[in-house]
């Protein structure tokens, strides 16, 4: 079976639509998910699945999220750590007040709340433009952190200060707390991600992606073609923040299990987000995920070659990883802005016409 | 009302659409149009014409709604029209290219003009991300109507390109898609042959007329060459610093003293 | 008149104190963003990285030597020199036009015509290889800066106001450093504005500030221009770097003062000098009043977190230019 479109006639709009539209691609999808669903739980250990597994899902849904923001909206924000803050905190005040709630409405219904907090931020980006909109959202950060760190009613009134999820369950299966089996965790994990990655991957091809991309690649004249920016900006907000509320829910009640909000949501998950999203690859899916997989390997390799086999100190593993991550950011920025993803279609361009290409 | 009449080459010219009476539009202290009235009618080719720095941009866009101005009366189809947003106004049917080209550069030429038709996308955010049902059909229906622009505008081979890999030619005609494809009441063109060579003026005059006659869209076009203007425009508003100096057909505006001035200079003695 | 009220004034002092401080800061960021369109992130991280190398040269530390001693498995840590400051700051200078050098070499000049929003994420992607890589260098532990600054509150200051207040007050308690940093600060924005009216490479600046085309067309070189606005920056980061290394020690949190920087940018607009002065003040008055009179009594404290960027969010919402920022008039 060889890489071509040739020969794969397309008689309907809706095919020509498709997202995988080259049929090896199909395949290779199909298969991708059969073997996550069929066959990663199975051979699936603790080491892997707290190291790797779930906190790349959980960051792919963040980083989705961000990317629907700044890639395809053109909306910078540095606020995602204090969003993931509102979901985190919803979910726990979810739990905890409603304990008879299906977990996978109070992961929504967390969803939901941070897509209006989002909105809420995303006021100013009607008027203000660029980095002095990614400086405002700044302001979400610092005031999101600050608010749930002193007001105790957010954290129960518990005396560390910390958010501890409680036991739920999904039809008999443990999902949250210390006795979720590892493959029950990441089934559930994976179960939103493969919903919101597909809704995601339909809200960009559309109508409304096309708005979105309308304001990011020029603002007056999207108006002027009929794009209520405010609307089209806010919808941008509140989709990211829902996604990113999500991902915040996600990790702290299946991943974490207990958060504390200035160490979990501090702006340096702002930051790892966002640059998930750069080296990913701005406006497209699959980069969210390329960039999710690289920086939550990345630091697991470098630790594991630097303090496993050199029996480096870890701190200096760590410096190092600040080098890399930084120097990558201006590499991709400065050699493939479009990061991964692009990296990733350009081989398959390449592939298209191999062993031939003239 | 004026009466309809049919032009020499068997089209129909029917009433006023959009009047616009004694406008005047300030920036601070500067005013780029002063008291300025006229009026499109259907169906027809209007020109606005006049020297650089003539307040031209303007007008247009004070047409269609970025400009507010501080005095004066713009009328749509017999109503008068209220300050209104940019997009409210696209809304009503005033579509418009633009002078420096304002394509939406990542995106594809077909992804750019299926935007012209996103003021008639009314499928809602739920529909979409489920994409089944509303949110499908309603994209292979505009699909259809941006394919038949895609085939007028004879751009099919570019369809998928990125727009910022295209020549100039070819964007100024995907903008001309982006408009056409909102299927306008009225059409704004600002100047649509700006930096092009004489066969590319060429193809785009014939657009142009093809798009007023075979749909009857109502066109306002700014345009620099008067040779173009002469021969492809009903009606011509002159402008000069900010003022209406002439309006007419073109033979009348060609033979009038104040236009003659304003293009060739007076002799002051 | 009341303690209280003579409290409020020494807050209020204070503030100003700070704000000069976030004025110095900022000032790093309109420099680099005047002449090159660039918001550098890095600024703060520029401080940490130039105060780290002071303190590294003060004490004869080797660079790297972590490092070196993991791979090579020897246990080196100083060359058992002690240097004077003032030879250590000029070495540091060096060190950090050395970097404004890179910077223009390797970074920006790969990055000419890019959108500001590009170019400020690959500042930040530099401010993360600065930070690990000054860490790499000098050892992430936190490190006392002493350059004979003095240090403690200003006594004489304290005891001839006392009589002020009454018997609840004590006179006003301010910092030597900070009344010391306020002196720097003004002396360098005067000799900073000086420099870019009066002398040629001042006006080479503010052409290439203006168009960068129409510079290049008369002559002037873009990439030195950028090379000497990097390295003033590097001095101006340098100046924060000792004075706020000075207060409380060289550390990570150091960086982060370039966070607060941001929004005094935001209020005085990103391109006019006078803007970060007066913003600085306007946010260092603010936030310390706004944590005295309410913060503290009603919310709890810890307000100046988010107190600057809130301030910011609100003015831009009603005036997006900036304080100083010409109104923008948009065209199609």
């Amino acid at each position: 079976m060889l890489y071509r479109e040739a020969g794969d006639f397309k008689t309907s709009y809706a095919k020509d639509q498709q997202t995988f539209p080259i049929a090896f691609d199909r395949w290779g999808y199909f298969i991708t998910i059969a073997f996550a669903v069929l066959v990663v739980p199975f051979i699936l250990n603790d080491y892997w699945s707290n190291a790797v597994i779930l906190p790349f899902l959980i960051y792919a849904i963040a980083a989705i999220g961000l990317n629907i923001l700044i890639g395809y909206c053109g909306q910078v924000s540095l606020g995602s750590g204090g969003f993931m803050a509102v979901g985190a905190y919803a979910a726990y005040k979810l739990m905890t007040a409603f304990p008879e709630l299906n977990i996978i409405f109070v992961i929504l219904l967390s969803g939901g709340i941070t897509a209006l907090v989002g909105m809420l931020f995303g006021l100013p980006s009607l008027r203000i433009k660029g980095f002095y909109l990614a400086v405002a959202t700044l302001a979400a950060q610092f005031f999101l952190v600050w608010l749930f760190n002193k007001v105790p009613w957010f954290y129960n009134y518990s005396a560390s200060g910390q958010i501890s999820a409680p036991e739920r369950s999904l039809f008999g299966f443990v999902v949250t707390g210390a006795n979720a089996h590892p493959a029950t965790s990441y089934l559930f994990c994976l179960g939103f991600v493969f919903v919101m990655a597909w809704a995601a991957r339909n809200m960009t091809r559309g109508a409304n992606g096309r708005k979105w991309m309308a304001i990011r690649d020029m603002d007056i004249a999207a108006e002027i073609i009929g794009v209520d920016p405010l609307k089209a900006k806010l919808t941008a907000f509140g989709v990211s923040s829902f996604y990113i509320g999500i991902a915040g829910a996600l990790l702290f009640a299946v991943y974490l299990g207990a958060a504390e909000v200035g160490e979990a949501f501090g702006i340096e998950k702002s930051f790892l987000i966002l640059f998930m999203v750069i080296i990913g690859g701005l406006g497209s899916i699959f980069g969210s995920f390329a960039g999710a997989a690289f920086m939550v390997l990345m630091p697991v390799l470098l630790k594991n070659i630097m303090v496993g086999q050199m029996s480096w100190p870890t701190d200096l593993a760590s410096h190092f990883q600040f080098v890399i991550v930084g120097g990558l950011i201006v590499i991709f920025l400065i050699v493939e802005p479009h990061g991964l993803a692009q990296l990733w279609r350009l081989a398959k361009e390449k592939l298209r016409l191999w062993p031939f290409p003239h | 009302m004026q009466d309809s009449y049919v032009t020499a080459d068997g089209r129909t010219i029917g009433a006023t659409v959009m009047e616009m009476k004694n406008i005047t539009l300030r920036f601070g202290g500067v005013t780029a149009i002063k008291d300025i009235s006229f009026d499109i009618r259907e169906g027809e080719v209007r020109a606005i014409i006049g020297p650089n720095g003539a307040g031209k941009s303007s007008m247009l866009n004070v047409i269609n709604g970025f400009y507010h101005p501080q005095e004066g009366e713009v009328w749509f189809h017999g109503k008068r029209r209220h300050e209104m947003k940019p997009h409210q106004i696209a809304k009503q049917g005033i579509a418009r290219t633009f002078q420096n080209i304002a394509l939406f550069k990542g995106m594809s030429t077909l992804d750019n003009i299926m935007t012209g038709r996103l003021t008639h996308m009314k499928s809602g955010l739920f529909s979409q991300m489920a994409w089944w049902g509303g949110a499908q059909a309603e994209e292979v229906a505009n699909r259809e109507i941006v394919e038949k622009v895609i085939d007028f505008l004879e751009i099919q081979a570019i369809r998928k390109t990125p727009v910022g890999r295209l020549p100039y030619g070819f964007q100024k005609r995907v903008e001309l898609g982006r408009a056409l494809a909102a299927e306008p009441k009225l059409l704004l063109l600002d100047e649509p042959m700006a930096g092009m060579n004489v066969e590319e003026k060429e193809d785009m005059s014939r657009f142009i007329l093809d798009v007023n006659d075979e749909f009857g869209t109502t066109i306002a076009l700014i345009e620099h060459d008067m040779g173009v203007v002469m021969d492809i425009a009903d009606r011509v508003v002159v402008m000069d610093y900010g003022k209406k100096i002439g309006d007419g057909t073109p033979d009348e505006v060609r033979n009038n003293q104040d236009v003659i001035d304003a293009y060739l200079g007076v002799a002051h003695d | 008149m009341s303690a209280n009220f003579y409290f409020g004034i020494e807050v209020f002092l204070n503030g100003m104190m700070a704000g000069v401080l976030y004025s110095l800061v900022a000032l790093g960021f309109v420099l680099i963003f005047k002449a090159s369109g660039i918001f550098n992130y890095a600024q703060g991280v520029m401080a940490l990285f130039a105060a780290l190398t002071l303190v590294g040269f003060q004490n004869g530390q080797i660079p790297f030597s972590h490092l070196i001693n993991a791979i090579f498995g020897t246990n080196i840590h100083h060359f058992g020199w002690h240097m004077p400051a003032i030879l250590a700051i000029i070495f540091t200078l060096m060190v950090m036009i050395l970097f404004a050098y890179l910077v223009e070499k390797y970074i920006l000049k790969h990055l000419v015509n890019q959108e500001p929003i590009i170019l400020f994420m690959a500042t930040i992607g530099l401010a993360y290889f600065m930070e690990g890589f000054g860490d790499l260098m000098w050892g992430a532990d936190i490190k006392k800066l002493d350059v004979g600054i003095p240090q403690g509150g200003n006594i004489w200051l304290e005891e001839h106001t006392a009589f002020l207040g009454g018997d609840d007050f004590y006179g006003f308690y301010l910092d030597n450093l900070d009344m010391l940093a306020t002196i720097f600060a003004g002396l360098l924005v005067v000799s900073l504005v000086l420099f870019s009216q009066y002398t040629k490479t001042g006006r080479a600046l503010r052409a290439v500030a203006d168009d960068h085309q129409a510079a290049l067309s008369v002559g002037i070189s873009l990439r030195a221009i950028w090379v000497i606005v990097w390295s003033i920056a590097g001095f101006v980061a340098l100046v924060a770097g000792i004075m706020w290394g000075s207060k409380s020690g060289v550390q990570f949190s150091l960086s982060l003062i370039a966070l607060k920087a941001l929004p005094v940018l935001m209020l005085g607009g990103f391109t006019s000098i006078p803007g970060a002065i007066v913003g600085g003040l306007i946010i260092g008055v603010g936030e310390k009043m706004f944590e005295f009179l309410i913060g503290v009594p009603f919310l709890g404290g810890a307000t100046e977190n988010w107190f600057a960027y809130m301030l910011a969010l609100l003015f831009l919402v009603f005036r997006p230019q900036g304080l100083f920022g010409e109104k923008i008039i948009e065209r199609v």
